[in-house]
């Protein structure tokens, strides 16, 4: 969705504010959020394109109201609702009210540091040969999906040139919609400054994106 | 928000779809385990042993594991060097992805809205914010991430650290050297031999 998340090139934001000696976390309840909506994946059966969509499919001034971990606590609150894991009246009452739902896993504490250690990579093989190859041209699509999706608004429409590929990769557009991995090939593409902002930026600037293979177009 | 976190965690806790115990432990690996002083590990390596760098550039997941680092947001690591042509910085200007088990979490400035709006565009002004002019000679390569990629920026190795151990170059290795808002620091003021 052509969401307040997507802030490449957004003006107005104003200057990088770094903070000197910054806590991992500045609230125990940031620490919390993170450590619940991690541990939850499991009984959820979850995957991080929902998460992700859960936290940006919202307006942009309720985006933009919020703190990073305002955001994750609404995204996992409204995971848990969807699913109906958790009901409304039971967070206002601050107590469980209905007995639970079954679920498929939960997350032990035995079972933390192999699943952090773990992590749960997104390559898959897939019978399809690659469509493009290091050094092709290709423009980004000109598309505007409802749901989830990786490719930023500012590369939209703009050519660029494959540089590497990636390999096959779970698709976050279809992964995000619970309609299945569908992977994709994803390549790394490098575009020009200019061609994406314009004659007026630096003419060093080269940004690149990863982009999956539905992403792309050829330029014949 | 104290109120309503708390709230959550007790139903999921009563409901049983939470162990309060892993949850503990996350926290605490994240606030004690993983770090930046990981990856410095990763970049004092590659300066120290070329046999290393050659293995981290080509495939960096592999690389990164060797020394004990891997997971989460870690799953499919690439590296990118820092030359006398080349400045590489990293960003995802749709969320906060960062290489969690080289970096730990990201700071504050790496999720908001200025960083994640401007890097793309005027990665310079960015890099001056920080203190950093990048002579214009230099390319700026801006790496948005995008896809479950996560990148490590390798800085420039110092000049004057000829014969440093890897633990000696490692205390110049900082967190934003590596995402490429900063720069190695400088062994004449700053840790390496004692």
């Amino acid at each position: 969705m052509n969401g307040a998340h997507d802030m490449g090139g957004v003006m107005g934001f104003g200057p990088v504010v770094a903070e000197k000696n910054e806590p991992v976390f500045h609230f125990e309840w940031e620490a919390r959020v993170r450590a619940m909506t991690m541990a939850m994946g499991a009984p959820m059966g979850s995957n991080i394109d929902e998460g992700r969509f859960a936290r940006e499919d919202r307006s942009p001034s309720d985006y933009l109201s919020k703190t990073y971990y305002e955001l994750w606590f609404a995204g996992l609150i409204r995971m848990l609702l969807d699913r109906g894991l958790v009901e409304a009246e039971e967070l206002t009452a601050a107590r469980s009210m209905h007995p639970a739902k079954p679920v498929p896993r939960i997350l032990r504490a035995e079972d933390v540091a192999s699943v952090l250690a773990k992590g749960r990579p997104y390559g898959r093989t897939i019978q399809q040969a690659a469509r493009f190859k290091p050094g092709d041209r290709v423009r980004a699509r000109n598309m505007h999906p409802t749901g989830h999706t990786r490719l930023p608004r500012y590369v939209r429409g703009h050519i660029g040139t494959v540089m590497h590929i990636h390999g096959a990769h779970v698709f976050p557009d279809s992964n995000a919609a619970g309609l299945g991995e569908d992977p994709q090939w994803l390549y790394n593409v490098r575009f020009a400054g200019r061609e994406l902002w314009g004659e007026t930026v630096d003419p060093t600037l080269t940004v690149s994106v990863d982009a999956w293979e539905t992403y792309l177009e050829p330029i014949m | 928000m104290v109120a309503r976190v708390r709230a959550l965690e007790t139903v999921l806790t009563e409901k049983g779809y939470v162990d309060p115990k892993a949850l503990d432990l996350i926290v605490e690996t994240y606030e004690t385990k993983i770090g930046p002083r990981n990856g410095a590990q990763v970049v004092a390596r590659a300066w120290a042993d070329p046999v290393y760098k050659a293995r981290l550039m080509k495939d960096a997941t592999v690389a990164i594991a060797e020394l004990g680092f891997s997971g989460g947001q870690g799953e499919h690591m690439v590296a990118v060097e820092n030359t006398d042509a080349v400045h590489n910085l990293i960003v995802c200007t749709l969320c906060s992805c960062y290489p969690l088990p080289v970096l730990g979490l990201p700071p504050v400035w790496y999720k908001s809205a200025p960083y994640r709006s401007r890097a793309v565009l005027d990665p310079r002004g960015v890099l001056a914010e920080f203190g950093l002019n990048v002579p214009t000679s230099k390319e700026v390569r801006v790496w948005d991430s995008t896809a479950e990629i996560r990148y490590l920026v390798i800085p420039q190795r110092p000049s004057g650290t000829e014969g440093w151990t890897v633990e000696e170059l490692a205390t110049l290795v900082t967190r934003d050297s590596m995402i490429g808002t900063g720069l190695a620091l400088d062994p004449h003021t700053h840790g390496g031999q004692s």
